[in-house]
């Protein structure tokens, strides 16, 4: 009923079912083919998740649907006015919100909002209570007055939502939404957008990240501009259905496991979820070669049902094997002590606000350590610190026993650091960006050359030597970045949200050589939104508001969130539920 | 949730909104854009400290007179003539005169810069002026490397030895013809009071196409302009909404700057505000549409400043005849400096601050600077489409 309410305004010429009709829609740039003849439909009252990995075309298709870029060739229509003719048209009846965040940072929330409620014709005086309405949704009520720059990540995609929903568009397209948002966030906008085509409203929701794409109820399936699958995501898994099983309770050996069972031939795919390790046969596969491993390492083997996440690697042809050429080559890290990073008291001040407060704690060699916690919860800062990017206000820091207070560079010279989004010369070519890390870590001469040549075949770059990094494929940009890092050859490797908006077959060959140098005695330090990568870590530690909240293993973390609601709850339910604990346990004190 | 559902009331009755300009969107925008100008400290940097600073360099640090020029004069005669000869060096204002008796002296002094020429009067000097028929001769030696001033120093060198030589013999019928100069509206030859109203042209030309390509440039780097550019927003909205505001600023940097002149430096004023406003105000017409333009091409702040430097800033301050006059450059490039907006405007400002309101100046300069800017304007138009293509 709600969907013909929303029809009613359309021009009765175009009625059609669907809020979007996409019909052999082709785009490209130059020579990138980024769209080839993509047909699909989008329906009102439905949350439509347009999944694929990074360069697939959801952002190019989003563009083309909100009327910003023009097809080369096919029509699309959005609540029946055709995008391109209707341009003006397009606008009334969409609201979109952009990968990055679109709002002005020196704006308040408040002025945000007026500003897009007039763009979209409303007289913001006049629709007082519609304000609060919106501001109750978002839960921005009390942040009104805070300029749009200084709110959190998961509260500037609040924001966008809300300006989006000015006006009440019928389509709202929402690009990317979850990146960069911690979990107890995306929940808020989960709940928002549920509300929102239970009334009715079409709600296109683009993502890499594949749990979200479960949570949808149709999704279209993208994958280098060709659309792979349409229709309900359970359809899609259901196909996988029997293929998926878990190798439970492998404790320390999992990570040499998921080597060997990756390397099977009958499996595709295969990732750690805490202390198990999770496998995908092939399509016909039997389980015997699995069974085998299973015994051999003495641990049961127990079927579990399909995600999405299977079905879609399945799909593109399996994962990448599991042996990481580059952790063959390295020689195991020998270090004088059994601590590599620890921190007592770390504390940081920006002025009145405190980033950090009194975070001790201490990561064995060869231990992947998460960092995990809301936006703005001191994650970064306390990263930064640790690999003496920031000076602490108080407290200590060391790594492979150099103070970092003292000894800054001394620290530096046995850490590796990646940074978020890679942070590679894109002017200088791929050979030069490892000319230059090497320069950087002061070696010279043979060694040099030496370590150069074995990045570039460890990591099979020798193809894009003259390139620049900003033409590679994702994929090799990642192991560029690494190689960078790798260069000295460091005991302890930080890395900084080093998966955020990567796909996940692009995740998994990552992991792999994280796990190879895990093996060797390489210590990982790494932040992260991505839960599944949090089952990846030994230990993780949780922050928020500051203040470390929680410290243990996956698997113990997601045992003291589990409750007669959620028996069997996942990374993320452990995640909501510590933050929110721990803030029920502020305002009490409070 | 009851709230969207409410919401969702209101909205069934609006008509979707396809007028392609609507005010209160505009309003909307133009309001937004103050906020983020006065939120900025870098954009009342620009505006209103910048201005100051410009004013005040040019009024005390550029100076193209010669004044005080350090001269020395090498007295190699005893005699009484070259003895009058030499006070009136001395006695000039222009001149700040050095008196030696041996030339070795002043030249190592002219090498070191410490001099820029000398004046020598030879031994023979009273026997040659005695002589009737032959002319004395004194020798001017300037320093090459400051060719201006050397020429200065020539002129007002041969000057006093010609108004000397005039008052040796007044009956003298060969000097019966006396040039009396007088400089209209600049009589004491101050080039700070060319330079000022110059320099307004100058200030404007940063706010209005520097500050306008930067900021439009910023919206494309940060994203808000896809933002913006998905609501029913037009392209036209979008544009004056961004240019109003700094129109405005313009023109109040314009008075302040202005005011400075007239005030604190001392420039006269001989026409009517309201000349200098209209002006002002349709110079602001190229400055800005060439911003807008150089926005459009560039996408991101560092090129869009680059571009704003190379074919706003230097122009305006090197074609302008701000500081070199027009009629003294090559024939190519007085056609180039008739394609600089800012041309038209200095010369205009120089009329409307130093002569008064000349209206057959003003409307030439008025047509060229509002044709110009329309060209920009279209140019711009075409090259900006509502769309991210």
């Amino acid at each position: 009923m709600q969907a013909d309410t929303a029809m009613a305004a359309t021009p009765a010429s175009a009625v059609a079912a669907a809020a979007v009709v996409i019909e052999g829609v082709d785009k490209h740039f130059g020579k990138v083919q980024a769209l080839r003849s993509l047909s699909a439909h989008i329906h009102y009252g439905r949350l439509t998740g347009l999944v694929g990995p990074d360069g697939a075309g959801k952002t190019t298709l989003m563009r083309i649907l909100t009327g910003l870029l023009v097809p080369n060739a096919g029509r699309v229509t959005l609540a029946g006015y055709d995008v391109v003719k209707d341009n003006d048209a397009i606008h009334v009846a969409s609201g979109y919100m952009p990968q990055r965040f679109g709002l002005y940072e020196d704006l308040s929330v408040m002025e945000n909002m007026r500003l897009y409620a007039q763009l979209r014709g409303m007289d913001a005086d006049r629709n007082a209570d519609l304000f609060a309405e919106l501001l109750d949704f978002t839960r921005l009520g009390p942040f009104t007055k805070r300029l749009a720059g200084k709110l959190s990540g998961g509260m500037k995609q609040k924001l966008g939502l809300a300006c989006a929903l000015m006006a009440r568009p019928k389509v709202l397209l929402l690009d990317e939404p979850g990146v960069g948002v911690d979990p107890v966030s995306r929940q808020d906008l989960w709940r928002m957008v549920q509300a929102l085509t239970d009334e009715g409203m079409a709600v296109v929701w683009s993502t890499a990240y594949l749990d979200e794409a479960e949570r949808c109820e149709s999704v279209l399936l993208l994958n280098q501009g060709q659309l792979l699958f349409d229709g309900p995501p359970q359809q899609l898994t259901a196909q996988l259905e029997g293929r998926s099983f878990r190798l439970e309770n492998v404790g320390a050996e999992r990570r040499a496991v998921l080597t060997e069972a990756l390397d099977l031939e009958s499996v595709s795919d295969g990732v750690i979820q805490g202390a198990g390790v999770r496998v995908v046969l092939r399509d016909g596969a039997q389980a015997s070669q699995i069974q085998a491993l299973a015994d051999r390492a003495r641990v049961a083997l127990a079927p579990v049902p399909a995600r999405f996440e299977d079905a879609f690697i399945d799909l593109l042809g399996g994962g990448p094997g599991g042996t990481s050429t580059l952790a063959e080559r390295l020689p195991p890290v020998e270090l004088g002590s059994d601590i590599a990073v620890s921190c007592r008291n770390l504390t940081k001040r920006f002025g009145e606000f405190t980033a950090t407060d009194q975070v001790s704690f201490e990561v064995r060699k060869g231990e992947i350590f998460g960092l995990l916690g809301p936006n703005g919860a001191g994650k970064s800062t306390t990263f930064k610190m640790l690999c003496g990017l920031l000076k602490p206000t108080a407290g200590e820091a060391h790594v492979v026993g150099h103070d970092l207070r003292r000894a800054t560079g001394a620290a530096k010279s046995r850490l590796g650091y990646m940074a978020q989004k890679f942070s590679l010369y894109g002017l200088l070519s791929v050979q030069q960006n490892l000319e230059f890390s090497a320069g950087v870590y002061g070696l010279e001469g043979n060694t040099r050359r030496e370590r150069i040549a074995e990045m570039i075949e460890t990591f099979d770059l020798s193809e894009w030597l003259s390139a620049t990094p900003d033409s590679l494929p994702l994929g090799h940009k990642q192991r560029l970045a690494l190689a960078c890092s790798l260069m000295h050859r460091p005991p302890v490797l930080f890395l900084d949200e080093p998966t955020s908006g990567v796909d996940p077959i692009t995740r998994r060959e990552f992991w792999t050589h994280i796990n190879g140098l895990a093996r060797k005695g390489v210590t990982i330090m790494v932040t992260t939104h991505f839960m599944d990568e949090a089952e990846y870590c030994d230990r993780v530690a949780m922050l928020s508001r500051a203040r470390l909240i929680a410290l243990d293993t996956p698997d113990a973390l997601k045992r003291a969130a589990a409750n007669a609601e959620h028996p069997d709850p996942t990374m993320e339910d452990a995640f909501i539920h510590l933050v929110e604990s721990a803030d029920r346990e502020m305002e009490a004190a409070a | 949730m009851s709230a969207v559902a409410e919401h969702k009331k209101g909205s069934a009755s609006m008509q979707p909104d396809l007028r392609r300009f609507d005010l209160r969107r505009l309003v909307a925008l133009v309001t937004k854009e103050s906020y983020q100008a006065l939120r900025d400290p870098s954009t009342l940097l620009i505006a209103f400290v910048l201005p100051v600073v410009l004013l005040l360099l040019f009024a005390y640090a550029v100076s193209l007179d010669a004044k005080e020029v350090r001269v020395g004069v090498v007295l190699e005669s005893p005699g009484a003539s070259a003895q009058s000869l030499a006070a009136a060096f001395s006695g000039t204002r222009f001149l700040n005169t050095h008196f030696v008796h041996d030339r070795r002296e002043v030249a190592d002094q002219l090498v070191s810069g410490a001099l820029r020429g000398y004046v020598v009067i030879p031994q023979d000097f009273e026997q040659r002026l005695a002589q009737r028929g032959a002319e004395p001769l004194v020798q001017i030696i300037t320093d090459g490397s400051y060719p201006n001033t050397a020429n200065y120093v020539e002129n007002y060198a041969r000057g006093v030895v010609q108004t000397w030589r005039a008052g040796l013999d007044v009956a003298a019928p060969a000097q019966s013809v006396v040039l009396e100069p007088r400089y209209w509206f600049n009589p004491e030859l101050e080039s700070r009071r060319a330079l000022i109203p110059g320099a307004i042209a100058i200030v404007m030309t940063i706010i209005g196409t520097m500050l306008t390509a930067l900021v439009v440039a910023r919206e494309w780097e940060r994203g808000t302009m896809e933002a913006v550019l998905s609501t029913p927003a037009s392209v036209a909205e979008i544009l004056i909404g961004k240019l109003l505001p700094y129109f405005v600023l313009g023109m109040l940097s314009t008075l302040g700057a202005a005011a400075l002149a007239v005030f604190v430096f001392g420039v006269p004023m001989r026409g009517s505000l309201a000349a200098l406003l209209l002006l002002s105000a349709v110079f602001m017409v190229p400055a800005l549409g060439q911003g807008l333009l150089i926005s459009s091409l560039a996408r991101n702040q560092f090129l869009a400043a680059q571009i704003a430097l190379f074919t706003g800033f230097l122009p305006a301050f090197m074609l302008s005849g701000f500081l070199y006059e027009i009629d003294a450059m090559p024939a190519p490039i007085r056609a180039i400096t008739r394609a600089v907006p800012a041309r038209y405007f200095v010369d205009s400002l120089k009329t409307v601050f130093l002569a008064g309101d000349i209206w057959a100046v003003f409307l030439p300069n008025l047509a060229a600077m509002a044709a110009i800017g329309a060209l920009f304007f279209l140019i711009a138009k075409r090259a900006t489409r509502k769309n991210l293509e």
